[in-house]
């Protein structure tokens, strides 16, 4: 079949984004940004009951330079948004971004003067979880999304 | 080992001169102070009566004109589990209170939330910055006048590139 039949056996041939979106999207490294009480559902959704290491995402880093997936999970205040800001600029491209629960999407029920209402005021967020704290089962959909997106990607033609 | 009421009573009796008002609510005795008369009133209790625990401080805005914020103290006697409530109203002409870390050291981080939140100022404070706000933010939160979402681009935040 195809240029296959010319190689012989044991070759396959393949796009290169394919290749890489497919190494990409199951790898998707998180840098867990637990800010309040997301963080403990962050954690359920790391654990072996709902278990993240399905989706290759097992991998938590604590330096952002390993990071691709940043996971704001909580209230982000405005005086640590000039950390989670710090936080992705350190992290390689390409990156992508999470804003795990009603705080970190839109300030939730802390519509008020210390609280950053919404981290999309600075960061670009790639998919919003809702809830209070959202379930496990939510934040592993906003990744299966991020896979989706990484899908979308071209090594070649984007940045 | 006297009991706290009689040692209530005692303070009361021995520095009658120097409160202004006693309220008690609920079995808290409050008593209301001069603030010239703060330091010395708090070094007394710590050494005379056994109030060895400062458990809080914390600041009211009355939205009243005169002597329109409170400070209040909470302390502990811990050899009698007593609690014992002290308030200072602060006017608004005159921002200042003397500071009681030289009584008790746990007021320093507690005045500085005062400060922060009201604006109050502590004499002799070692160390008067904001606690909880940026520094270089210019407004008291807990202010009535304050709107409950603040005021935009008080805070900047960074930008989204």
């Amino acid at each position: 079949m195809g240029i296959e039949s010319a190689f012989g056996e044991g070759y396959v041939t393949t796009t290169v984004d394919a290749l890489a979106n497919w190494a990409r999207k199951n790898s998707v490294w998180p840098m867990p940004m637990g800010l309040s009480c997301c963080g403990i559902e962050l954690m359920a959704f790391a654990g072996p009951r709902y278990d993240v290491s399905r989706f290759g995402s097992e991998v938590f880093r604590f330096s952002p330079r390993q990071a691709d997936l940043l996971l704001v999970a909580g209230t982000c205040t405005y005086k640590m948004s000039k950390v989670v800001r710090k936080i992705w600029d350190q992290m390689p491209d390409p990156k992508w971004c999470i804003a795990m629960g009603a705080c970190a999407s839109t300030g939730g029920m802390f519509r008020s003067y210390p609280v950053a209402q919404g981290i999309d005021e600075f960061l670009p967020v790639d998919v919003y979880v809702p809830g209070c704290p959202p379930r496990p089962d939510a934040v592993l959909n906003a990744l299966m999304q991020i896979q989706e997106k990484i899908n979308q990607h071209s090594v070649l033609m984007d940045k | 080992m006297p009991s706290f009421d009689e040692t209530l009573s005692r303070l009361q009796t021995e520095l009658a001169g120097r409160i202004l008002k006693t309220d008690l609510h609920r079995g808290e005795t409050t008593l209301f102070l001069d603030k010239k008369d703060l330091v010395s009133v708090c070094q007394t209790l710590k050494s005379g009566y056994g109030f060895n625990f400062l458990a809080d401080v914390l600041g009211t805005d009355r939205f009243t004109d005169d002597d329109r914020y409170e400070v209040v103290y909470h302390l502990r006697n811990f050899s009698e589990s007593g609690f014992l409530r002290l308030v200072v109203r602060v006017d608004e002409a005159d921002l200042t209170v003397d500071s009681v870390c030289g009584v008790w050291k746990t007021a320093n981080w507690e005045e500085r939330e005062v400060f922060d939140m009201y604006g109050i100022r502590f004499n002799n404070h070692p160390d008067l910055r904001r606690m909880y706000m940026p520094q270089d933010f210019a407004y008291h939160p807990l202010r009535k006048e304050f709107p409950l979402i603040g005021i935009e681009g008080s805070i900047p935040l960074p930008a989204k590139e």
